[in-house]
């Protein structure tokens, strides 16, 4: 049988409810970015210690999770698995989507983001904030050209170019992503280029776990057939990156275990920070990496596609933990100036920094994300990206030609 | 032409001139806005730094804090919110016990982190070796913040209600630090604020390069420190006595 991808017909209450839904999401944000425009980030929990608070939570989850969403279609236009051919178009969507989402709260948080487009113009080589503006535009080019050349056959030659460059692509945008903090020298939670291969990895799982809960809701929502082998091919991938994940995680931990240097931060991260501590143990290790694997390897709920829907929002829930501990929990940590000494100071120098985000930063970073999976849910009833039809009889056979 | 090819080419034309109308006075006002270019006016003959003795500098002592504050119109406030522009920083030795205390602001770096991670190029270093932030291309991104080692820098967090000095100006959602004064050494006053306030005279002004200054002297003849020289960034404030 053969493939046939056609618009969502999207006429369902349930439709409009999403999109109503998602629209007043992202109204919400767009109050909260005018705010904190119009008062300034004196609103916002953020201070001159954190910095980077719960926006940048969510639009670094977003970036990170728009270059691993591009996997599944990388898996059919780079390693050839054409099992995930039909899978292909979504796949390049959602990078577009969840990548734009991120972008908008990140721009949307800027001190002065009347001014972000000076980025375009003012350019300083050695910033990895300006090389992700490069990477970032063409990381989108890329992802539209593939979209292009899996949904035009008149520009097929030029789809395997298309492949391999977002492919290629992506792999040096979550470079980009992770070395914004892997060339932080001073801070004892960063400077280190293994956070490039770490959100490299993290990548992986978290685009595919928010693909499989859109894919999941696409098909139940517009009541199209869902094989049992699609599913368990993905279910087998969020195995192995949850696997390389927890490895990545627990690399990054004993290296800085092995620098006396980095016991303190250690001990924060793992022993005694709190919120931190909890959030890496119970949010990042139990929820995001433990509990997934377990209800996705164990022979009584392998098989159970709520079990895989699940494991997806945990591992999600488990992401933001994760860029909690990182961007919050890094900051948290003071830094040290005078090592052997203990510092105090007005500036809360030698103490453990305090932060609350206020509603106006849920709202930004929630919005961001609605940005996203409206873009999506609006994309897939105008363009024709879904297959009819993703049951076994359908896709498998599809595989074995 | 027909009648219609007429009326499409007149309403190009009206429509081209209404965007160049609109893009003139915008046009006009980049001109107007071109600010000095770094390297006009100052030279790398000049390296500016302070030297810090803190053998001198009292606990307890703010008086460099409350010049600097006054002299750029910063709150004084303390908040997790506010601009500090330069603190007192109490040390207690983890083993001996022994305290000192010094004050601490933008080291002005030779090779400042925060000048490599902006992405607008606002974070910059003057040939004369002071780092500064051009408020007028700050996107308040605070990559700089995060990239600073001795956590110098502020971002404005609220609106400054006209608080402002004419020679310091600021702005709400940009980032902030120690200018060294520029103004003052600019006009050549040969001083900084908080080293004019300092009543032990802990805080040296001068210009690193030239021999004759007596900050230049005192490196030469006495042992100092870079905080954080392991970070190889050669800084241009340096302390003595820790």
């Amino acid at each position: 049988m053969y493939i046939v991808n056609r618009e969502l017909e999207g006429n369902s209450k349930g439709y409009w409810a999403l999109l109503g839904g998602l629209g007043a999401l992202i109204l919400l944000g767009l109050f909260a970015a005018y705010n904190m425009e119009h008062h300034g980030h004196v609103i916002t929990g953020m201070n001159n210690q954190i910095v980077w608070g719960l926006p940048h939570v969510f639009a670094v989850f977003l970036i990170v999770a728009a270059s691993g969403a591009l996997n599944v279609a990388s898996v059919a236009g780079v390693f050839g698995k054409k099992a995930y051919k039909p899978l292909a178009p979504l796949s390049a969507l959602l990078a577009i989507a969840l990548l734009i989402g991120g972008l908008a709260v990140l721009m949307l948080d800027l001190g002065r983001a009347d001014r972000a487009i000076i980025t375009a113009w003012k350019v300083n080589p050695k910033s990895v904030f300006s090389w992700n503006v490069v990477l970032y535009s063409g990381f989108l080019g890329f992802a539209a050209a593939y979209l292009w050349t899996m949904m035009d056959k008149t520009v097929k030659p030029l789809y395997p170019y298309a492949a391999y460059g977002a492919f290629v692509w992506r792999l040096i945008l979550t470079t980009g992503t992770g070395l914004i903090f892997g060339f932080l020298v001073a801070r004892q939670a960063y400077g280190t280029g293994l956070l490039a291969l770490m959100f490299i990895i993290y990548s992986l799982l978290y685009g595919t776990a928010v693909y499989v809960l859109v894919l999941m809701t696409a098909y139940l929502g517009g009541q199209r057939p869902l094989g049992a082998d699609v599913m368990r091919r993905l279910k087998n991938m969020l195995l192995i990156f949850i696997a390389a994940s927890f490895y990545a995680t627990l690399v990054y931990h004993l290296t800085n275990l092995y620098y006396a240097k980095e016991w303190e931060f250690e001990r924060f991260i793992l022993l005694d920070g709190g919120l931190y501590t909890v959030l890496f143990w119970v949010g990042q290790v139990i929820i995001g990496y433990a509990i997934p694997f377990v209800l996705m390897a164990l022979p009584g709920t392998r098989d159970n596609r709520n079990m895989i829907a699940l494991s997806s929002v945990l591992i999600v829930l488990g992401a933001l933990a994760q860029m909690y501990v990182t961007i919050i929990g890094g900051q948290a940590f003071p830094l040290e100036l005078f090592p052997g000494f203990t510092e105090k100071s007005s500036f809360f120098d030698g103490e453990i920094h305090a932060y609350t985000p206020s509603h106006w930063e849920w709202m930004l970073g929630i919005g961001g994300m609605a940005i996203s999976f409206a873009m999506v849910a609006f994309a897939v009833k105008i363009l024709r990206i879904l297959p009819e039809s993703l049951a076994d009889e359908v896709a498998d056979p599809h595989a074995k030609k | 032409m027909n009648q219609f090819e007429q009326y499409r080419r007149r309403f190009i034309g009206g429509a081209l001139a209404a965007a160049g109308a609109a893009l003139v006075p915008g046009v006009m006002l980049i001109e107007v806005a071109h600010s000095r270019a770094p390297e006009e006016g100052v030279s790398s003959k000049h390296r500016w730094g302070l030297l810090i003795d803190t053998t001198k500098c009292a606990t307890g002592c703010n008086e460099c804090v409350t010049a600097c504050n006054t002299e750029n119109g910063l709150s004084g406030k303390t908040g997790l919110q506010d601009s500090q522009w330069i603190r007192k920083v109490e040390l207690t030795n983890n083993k001996t016990g022994a305290t000192h205390s010094l004050p601490m602001m933008c080291q002005h770096c030779e090779h400042p982190p925060c000048v490599d991670v902006c992405p607008t190029g606002a974070s910059f270093k003057r040939a004369d070796g002071i780092v500064l932030v051009d408020r007028h291309i700050c996107i308040g991104c605070r990559y700089c913040m995060m990239a600073c080692p001795y956590k110098a820098r502020s971002l404005v967090h609220e609106d400054l209600n006209d608080t402002q000095l004419a020679h310091m100006p600021r702005g709400k959602g940009c980032v902030e630090s120690c200018t060294l004064c520029m103004h003052k050494v600019d006009r050549g006053d040969g001083t900084t604020a908080c080293a004019e306030a300092c009543p032990e005279k802990a805080i040296v002004f001068g210009d690193l390069n030239d021999p004759g200054c007596e900050i230049a002297q005192r490196l030469a003849t006495y042992a100092s420190k870079e905080v954080r020289a392991d970070l190889g960034l050669n800084t241009g404030v340096r302390y003595t006595g820790i």
